[in-house]
């Protein structure tokens, strides 16, 4: 006769249900599908189910020109689609030793910073919605227009840009380029105090974010969490100042760091970033020098043999492009180290036990774009 | 039959005793009782549908936007155009759902903003019933609409739907605490739980007024529970549209879902009234003792203006609430209520007590 035995405590594991947040769900912002563990409102484990927006990017690379690719590279992370195009004019660049005019860089880094803070106020305005401050979205939106307004005067268009090239920009800035970033830091740095006001004093935003989502330094280098959301655990990340290129030597600024590396300090770090990429465009925007905006490259680009590597620092942390040539027109590989997919794998270790309200306010802080994870 | 918009009691006798003379009393009775929920049926809808409206146009303006203005002039009629649509739409049913409780729940929710509509003074003598219980009724009434979120909740069969009928019912069983104990706190200055009477006791300044500090705190902690009752944002963890996408009405459609839409303005609407009532004035025009002249020129408003007033001013303020604050994690909004709210309330009650004892109120 089988013996029954009774089990004194329940079973864990059995009290556990799981539910699907996306692929359509709000606070994932995108195609992106967490299968949820939860017990009760607590999250116990968490499993994202990537490749709802996969579009093969990196094998539709290998048959397109080094000039193609740059549009390819708008899809991805397309609130930084001119930090992007960025990776792989400089890869193309220093594999055929091209010496970009001065001019172009200087035009770059300001662009660059321009895609940096309309990428953090969309974030701004994402966290305050996904924190149920709907107003902030409404504020962040209607700033990140002036930027946006900007850029379609002087690319003629808002989102996917592909306004760099190998060796330069596809045409020069519009005259009115100068003044009208000078309006918008001027502007901005009024509007900043308003978030400031609306949602960083907000004790509500404060106390719900302070000690959620605690990711350690040595967790951030381990899952090579990189960008704003590294450095808020103190992780000194920052490929502008450690690998500078473009003009990014020649001007100061802070590398925002701390150590706490909660959902709140993630806050912050992106807070202080706004802050300082104004300051990068301030000492830049006076002094662009005249000159060509193109270097003069050859109808066909042909990389010769070998490997390269270049890492630009995005508005979530590094971009990497690793391209293998085999002397022809096209790359035989390349390969994008993108970096929400990095911090993607963290966010299973620092929701862990926290409520399904925090795994929303983590994931926001984290910063997503979905199509930077699949490409 | 004398009509003045300034006292409806004599113009309600007459109708009553008309009927009483021509009807026998039963039929009477019913008459009556079909008018009056004619009457409601039709304020409901009215009411609905503009703080629907009112609630649009604040939260545009507050976001930089212009909200609704397509639909007739300035977009009035945009909510009526939504409701249409909504009544046309097809009810979806689930698989897998209780069907009974899952068709009960709405009107479970609307019942029950609905009872707690009759008990509340618009003006003079424009009041369906005037309980000498009347605070402990419109209590207990508006606190069964969370049976109705609850069953929406467990019987939609979506764990989201769930998550957010379990949340409400933890929140709402929690803040009707603080909304009984800082009504209670205006009960000892009142001494009558009556709503004619309640008025009545302002008519020399309102309570707010009246009571001193305590009274003032009374009425912030009624404000920040009644929030908390309603479901209204920052306290909204029930249908918070980022986490549950949007809680326990997710998987209702049409009409079924326009009653609870319309159930959670009405019982804005209903919170609001009773601020308006017990704290500052209900219907009585805003009183200076001493100031003769003054007081003759208030009593022009009418009655049921003053009402309107004061319970869109409290509106206002809950609407601008919403639209400001983020939202509160599940836990600290149990610590809000338990740590924070529920002593200070008791603490209040005791401050008041003592006041009234002492005589030092108005």
């Amino acid at each position: 006769m089988k013996e029954v035995i009774h089990t004194p405590v329940p079973d864990i594991e059995e009290e556990e249900y799981h539910i699907n947040m996306g692929p359509q769900h709000p606070s994932t912002h995108g195609v992106l599908r967490l299968v949820v563990s939860l017990q009760g409102e607590i999250v116990k484990s968490l499993k994202p189910h990537c490749g709802y927006i996969h579009r093969g990017i990196e094998k539709m690379c290998e048959k397109d020109t080094y000039p193609q690719i740059i549009h390819l590279t708008d899809r991805m992370d397309y609130l930084s689609a001119h930090i992007n195009n960025h990776a792989v004019c400089l890869l193309v660049e220093n594999a055929l030793q091209v010496e970009v005019p001065e001019r172009v860089k200087y035009i770059r880094t300001i662009i660059d910073e321009l895609t940096r803070i309309q990428s953090h106020q969309l974030w701004w305005a994402c966290y305050g919605m996904d924190l149920g401050g709907l107003t902030c979205f409404f504020y962040g939106l209607r700033d990140r227009e002036h930027i946006l307004d900007i850029f379609e005067e002087s690319f003629g268009s808002r989102l996917l840009h592909s306004y760099y090239t190998p060796g330069g920009l596809m045409q020069d800035i519009h005259p009115n380029f100068q003044k009208r970033v000078k309006e918008f830091i001027k502007y901005f740095q009024k509007k900043i105090k308003d978030y400031d006001r609306i949602l960083t004093g907000n004790v509500i935003m404060t106390e719900r974010t302070r000690g959620i989502g605690i990711l350690s330094k040595e967790d951030a280098i381990n899952y090579a969490v990189t960008g704003p959301s590294g450095r808020a655990s103190g992780f000194s990340c920052d490929v502008r100042k450690h690998y500078p290129y473009s003009v990014y030597d020649k001007v100061e600024f802070r590398e925002v760091l701390f150590t706490e590396g909660d959902t709140l300090h993630r806050y912050y770090a992106r807070m202080e970033e706004m802050r300082e990429s104004m300051k990068i465009i301030e000492q830049l925007i006076d002094n662009i020098p005249e000159g060509e905006y193109s270097a003069k490259m050859k109808a066909v680009l042909k990389l010769p043999a070998g490997e390269y590597y270049q890492r630009v620092e995005t508005a979530r942390g590094e971009l990497g492009a690793y391209c293998i040539s085999d002397g022809n027109k096209t790359p035989f590989r390349l390969k994008f180290r993108s970096p929400n997919f990095s911090n993607l794998g963290v966010l299973d270790k620092i929701s862990r036990e926290h409520k399904i309200a925090d795994l929303v306010a983590i994931g926001a802080s984290l910063d997503f774009v979905i199509p930077d994870i699949d490409r | 039959m004398a009509f003045s918009i300034y006292d409806f009691t004599s113009f309600n006798q007459a109708i009553d005793h008309a009927l009483y003379a021509s009807l026998p009393p039963v039929l009477a009775v019913i008459v009556e009782m079909t008018i009056i929920g004619l009457v409601f049926l039709v304020f409901y809808a009215v009411v609905g549908l503009f703080l629907v409206y009112a609630e649009r146009k604040v939260c545009a303006f507050m976001q930089n936007r212009v909200g609704p203005n397509r639909v007739g002039p300035y977009g009035i009629f945009q909510t009526i155009a939504d409701f249409i649509k909504l009544l046309m739409k097809e009810l979806i049913s689930i698989k897998n759902s209780d069907k009974l409780l899952f068709n009960l729940a709405p009107f479970i929710v609307i019942i029950a903003s609905f009872m707690a509509i009759a008990a509340i003074p618009f003006g003079k003598g424009l009041q369906a019933i005037d309980f000498d219980i009347g605070i402990l009724y419109v209590i207990a009434v508006s606190s069964l609409g969370v049976v109705g979120i609850l069953l929406a909740g467990w019987s939609s069969n979506n764990k989201y739907s769930l998550i957010g009928a379990m949340r409400s019912g933890a929140q709402i069983i929690s803040y009707e605490l603080s909304v009984g104990l800082s009504l209670l706190t205006i009960i000892v200055l009142a001494g009558t739980m009556q709503f004619s009477q309640i008025v009545e006791g302002q008519a020399n300044g309102w309570f707010i007024f009246k009571g001193h500090i305590p009274a003032f705190i009374a009425f912030i902690l009624f404000l920040i529970a009644s929030t908390a009752e309603t479901n209204r944002g920052p306290f909204d963890l029930a249908e918070a549209e980022s986490e549950l996408t949007a809680g326990f009405h997710t998987e209702y459609s049409g009409i079924k879902f326009a009653f609870f839409f319309l159930a959670e303005y009405m019982n804005m609407f209903i919170v609001a009234s009773i601020a308006a009532t017990v704290f500052l004035g209900g219907w009585m025009p805003f009183h200076f003792s001493g100031w003769a002249g003054f007081n003759h020129v208030m009593d022009y408003i009418p009655p049921f203006v003053w009402y309107l007033g004061k319970t869109a001013f409290v509106i206002f303020l809950m609407m601008w609430f919403k639209w400001t604050f983020p939202r509160l994690r599940i836990d600290q909004l149990l610590n809000l209520e338990w740590k924070y709210l529920l002593p200070i309330n008791l603490v209040n009650i005791l401050v008041m007590a003592f006041i009234v004892l002492m005589g030092w109120h108005f």
